[in-house]
């Protein structure tokens, strides 16, 4: 490995999807300042796209001292070739010593493909992120074996140190419109034939409910529910509560409900306030993606259910018992509060 | 027209469990499949193989001798020759010195007009081996594809989003990795099987491709395990007692008195 | 005892029979109608034809690859059974004696899913003594004329032929005047009777087959003349192992329940399966199961091996027609009352055992096969 010393400050890629920064950014940025302090290194983004300069005042506000830009018509739409091009070039020419990435569908699309170009390690979906107080080198630590296993990895011999990073688990970065930063024009050589993949279209789904990221409460349910029917009356109780339904492998798989409401290891991630796991037994991989939650409310009719192990509630019985009677009694809280 | 998919073997992480005192995978009587994303990737190569005549699927995998099974596995559902990349030299790889035997090794089996791969292994969920590949073969690569559509040398998928997709077009030869969405992955056959067990898997060692030494195992890797330790289970919680009703009375009194609502 | 192949098989079949038969179980069960996607299915992954040699669109399996396909058949649905009975009853009469036109077309028809086939030896008033059946067959030119009514005919209802034993020779004494036909349903004078109401395997449809002045073709003469009751007792050998294995498949079902529901059942503020009468209940019950199962795939083996078989099949048969019998009771205990409803697989596991100890020759007949082996006849 060449010196590694030429290796300088924190980069965050700053995705952005058609104008609008992907909320995992200010994550990055938030735990990006950190790494920079104890590193000693300027907090930098990294912001790839066609007429997006606008956005590189709010990373700016957000944290980053340098806001590098690559702007390019060919760089409208994300396409692992044009990205990847744009931003391995620059990592060889500015040599950041860290690199972070949301671990969204187009972080693990484009940072692996980075990492084989300019021929480094990169850890994927990180859950924490340290520095070594003696070395300065990043920690990254990671689930693996479906969350079974926590892993530290470290990068010692090649730069940048790159991650993807879980979205929904680091803190985001306090907003502060006195920050003040410069912005980079990036030069490139970027030729329409680099680009290889074409972006016909970008459909999005007609779904209005809160995203299982941004809830604070969420009502899960798993196979015990017996059926797809009672996901209806899930959605009931989170309506009550203002928050979403989420679900298990298990009810995902039974085909009950849609992929995007899967919770755990191969879902999302989530921290609610409240997390209702409803017939949900506590499969490792699930309990991976939300026992982080501040609180857990697990209604199982099995009482030996894993999930009762990390529930701060636990009620044994029929969910279909169970729910209706939440669903009253939280109803009945509402009005109350109302006229308190 | 060739295809290539790569496969692995991977223990079942639904039947992983911890060794409480050493903190180490008890590996021992868990079962070893065929990871999961990379059977929705073999599937669509086979429905081509039903859809055009001189299709021909090769499925390719680095691991150790006992991935042989999982190979079989693949030949049964239904793919044509089957690979085994497995030398000492390869063990405890990272993502990037993993691509460059897997790239390697490819670059033996032949030229392939689509490269079929999972998005990611359950034992590792990196979704990293894939499109190092890509770039370690200069092609193009589309990750997380749901839907796919071949005509002439034009490929169209859709590739997930956390909120949609988008719909992508490349000319092959590319990479492409799976997802679970893309197809309910078919069973393999009674003769499927049988035949799978008449046929020669090749195993491959490091001097059987075209790959430097120093750029693969364990010693190559740019990253390496620091530790590993089980995740801290938190603290035990409250049963509530009594019928259901006075169990969610009692609930809502708790999370009240708690500030929770 | 097994190859890796088998290994194979017996993995293929456990995912196919939890993932997509499993969930139909009850309501096959409830209903007696068997889903046609899933008949479908079964036929895809080539379980109906495991033993049908390969130049007949079969996979040319051995008797150890049918007995797992049959096991992990009958361990989530013992009615699923009938749906590969081309390995046993429907095929093999075919196999051991059909010429080669007869195969190409009957075998061949059930290999490629396009026909279903019946076995018929049994008649109201012959049931283990085989050699009191009344159904004839008169030679009439180049042709025979069928009449008769056979009995309890194992997918009768939707069969397309069925091989009928009959006597062309009604002066011949006991057994050596039976022949055997394969008849085709569409004939004229062919004819069914009501779908019995059974106990259990309540998916597998039983009725009677009427046949009255059918003209068979010389053609569809199995074997030859005279040779009708070494066809049926070869065919019955043969399949004594298939039913047997169905029994050890209901018995692992029934344990399968068991020590799920013990493990969930709370009684005196523990699982139910902290009690030691359920530790002995299921020590003993797994045991045996071992036991059956170890008899099943040796007569297997030595049947894939050419060596005799006769007496080992029977002992398997006769083994675990009693052992699903006691572990679905014992089983069924363990659940108490959650056991004599239909919310739990045990209730149907419990009425579908009952059949193994009778079909395809009843425990005692076993009893008489084994002891005529040991003491000579």
């Amino acid at each position: 490995m060449e010196n590694r010393n030429e290796y300088r400050n924190v980069w965050v890629y700053a995705e952005q999807r058609q104008g609008a920064i992907t909320p995992v950014v200010y994550e990055l940025l938030g735990e990006g300042k950190k790494i920079a302090e104890k590193t000693g290194s300027e907090l930098c983004a990294f912001l790839i796209g066609s007429n997006v300069a606008s956005l590189a005042g709010e990373l700016i506000e957000y944290g980053a001292e340098k806001v590098y830009l690559a702007e390019s018509p060919l760089l409208e739409y994300y396409t692992t070739d044009g990205y990847a091009k744009v931003l391995s070039d620059a990592i060889k020419e500015y040599k950041p010593e860290i690199v972070l990435y949301g671990a969204t569908h187009i972080g693990r699309d484009l940072a692996p493909r980075i990492a084989a170009r300019v021929n480094t390690g990169l850890t994927a979906d990180c859950t924490k992120l340290e520095v070594d107080p003696e070395d300065k080198k990043l920690m990254q630590t990671r689930p693996a074996f479906g969350g079974n296993l926590m892993a530290t990895i470290v990068c010692p011999d090649h730069r940048p140190q790159m991650s993807t990073v879980r979205p929904g688990v680091m803190e985001k970065a306090a907003r502060n419109s006195d920050n003040k930063g410069s912005v980079i024009q990036v030069d490139m050589q970027l030729e329409p034939a680099d680009i290889r993949t074409e972006v016909i279209e970008i459909v999005k789904h007609k779904k209005d409910m809160v995203s299982l990221v941004d809830a604070n409460f969420i009502v899960s349910g798993g196979k015990g529910l017996g059926c797809a029917d009672g996901f209806a009356m899930l959605r009931q109780l989170a309506e009550v509560l203002g928050g979403t339904v989420g679900a298990s492998r298990a009810a995902v798989d039974a085909g009950w409900i849609d992929h995007a409401n899967q919770v755990g290891q191969t879902g999302t991630t989530v921290k609610p306030t409240i997390y209702f796991a409803c017939g949900i037994s506590g499969a490792i991989q699930h309990l991976a993606g939300m026992s982080e939650s501040d609180i857990i409310i697990a209604i199982n009719k099995n009482p030996m259910a894993p999930i009762f192990d990390i529930a701060d509630y636990g009620i044994v019985g029929d969910v279909n018992e169970v729910v209706p009677m939440l669903i009253e009694a939280f109803t009945q809280y509402n009005g109350e509060k109302e006229f308190a | 027209m060739n295809i290539l998919v790569c496969a692995k073997q991977v223990p079942n992480t639904n039947e992983v469990k911890i060794d409480p005192v050493k903190g180490t995978l008890i590996r021992e009587g868990v079962e070893s499949i065929l990871n999961p994303d990379d059977a929705n990737a073999l599937e669509e190569a086979l429905r081509l193989k039903d859809q055009y005549e001189d299709v021909k699927v090769t499925v390719l995998s680095m691991g150790p001798p006992q991935a042989d099974d999982m190979l079989r596995e693949c030949l049964a559902m239904g793919a044509d020759e089957a690979v085994l990349v497995s030398d000492k030299a390869f063990g405890g790889a990272d993502t990037w010195a993993t691509s460059n035997t897997i790239s390697a090794a490819i670059k033996k089996a032949g030229s392939f007009d689509i490269i079929f791969a999972g998005r990611q292994a359950i034992d590792g969920d990196t979704a990293q081996v894939g499109p190092q590949i890509a770039e370690k073969l200069g092609l193009p690569q589309i990750t997380y594809v749901q839907s796919f559509e071949l005509d002439g040398d034009t490929v169209t998928v859709q590739r997930q989003l956390e909120n949609g997709y988008e719909v992508i077009r490349v000319k092959t030869p590319v990479l492409l990795t799976a997802v679970k969405e893309l197809n309910q992955p078919r069973y393999m056959n009674v003769k499927g099987i049988y035949d799978a067990y008449k046929k020669e898997i090749p195993v491959w060692g490091i001097d059987d491709i075209p790959v430097e030494k120093e750029v693969v195992g364990l010693k190559a890797s740019p990253t390496k395990v620091f530790r590993s330790f089980t995740p801290a289970p938190k603290g035990k919680g409250v049963m509530l007692e009594g019928p259901a009703r006075e169990k969610v009375a009692n609930l809502i009194n708790n999370l009240q008195k708690q500030h929770i609502i | 005892m097994f190859e890796k192949k088998h290994e194979l098989l017996r993995k293929l079949v456990r995912e196919f029979a939890v993932n997509e038969i499993a969930p139909y179980a009850k309501e096959i069960d409830q209903t007696g109608h068997y889903p046609e996607e899933l008949a479908k299915k079964i036929i895809e992954c080539k379980f109906h034809c495991v033993t049908i040699p390969e130049a007949y669109g079969g996979c040319g399996g051995d008797t150890r690859s049918n007995a797992i396909v049959t096991e992990e058949i009958a361990r989530v649905c013992a009615s699923s059974v009938s749906q590969i009975m081309p390995n046993s009853l429907s095929g093999t009469p075919l196999m051991l004696f059909g010429n080669e036109q007869q195969k190409q077309k009957y075998l061949r028809g059930m290999a490629e899913g396009t026909m279903i086939g019946s076995f018929g030896i049994t008649e109201p008033g012959a049931g283990s003594d085989t050699a009191s059946i009344v159904t004839t067959a008169e030679k009439d030119g180049d042709d025979y004329i069928l009449n008769g009514r056979k009995c309890f005919i194992t997918n009768g209802p939707v069969c397309d032929f069925i091989t009928v034993f009959a006597k062309t020779d009604t002066k011949a004494k006991g057994v050596s005047g039976i022949s055997a036909f394969i008849v085709e349903a569409a004939w004229e004078g062919f004819s069914r009777g009501k779908v019995e109401d059974k106990l259990g395997i309540r998916g597998s449809k039983t009725c009677d087959i009427v046949l009255e002045n059918v003209r068979v073709p010389k053609e569809n003469l199995l074997g030859r003349e005279g040779q009708g009751f070494k066809i049926c007792m070869a065919t019955l050998d043969s399949g004594r192992i298939t039913v047997a294995s169905q029994g050890l498949g209901i018995a692992q079902g029934a344990l399968d329940e068991a020590v799920k529901f013990t493990k969930e059942r709370i009684q005196f503020g523990k699982p139910i399966s902290r009690l030691q009468n359920t530790q002995f209940e299921i020590a003993d019950m797994a045991t045996k199961i071992q036991c059956g199962r170890l008899l099943v795939y040796d007569a297997a083996l030595k049947k894939d091996s050419g060596k005799p078989y006769s007496q080992e099949a029977a002992m398997a048969k006769y083994y675990c027609g009693d052992l699903c019998n006691d572990v679905t009771y014992r089983a069924l205990q363990l659940h108490g009352g959650y056991g004599f409803i239909k919310d739990y697989d045990i209730e149907r596991m419990y009425r579908d055992a009952r059949i193994v100890s009778i079909y395809e020759g009843t425990s005692e007949i076993q009893k008489v096969v084994i002891s005529g082996h040991i003491l000579g006849k």
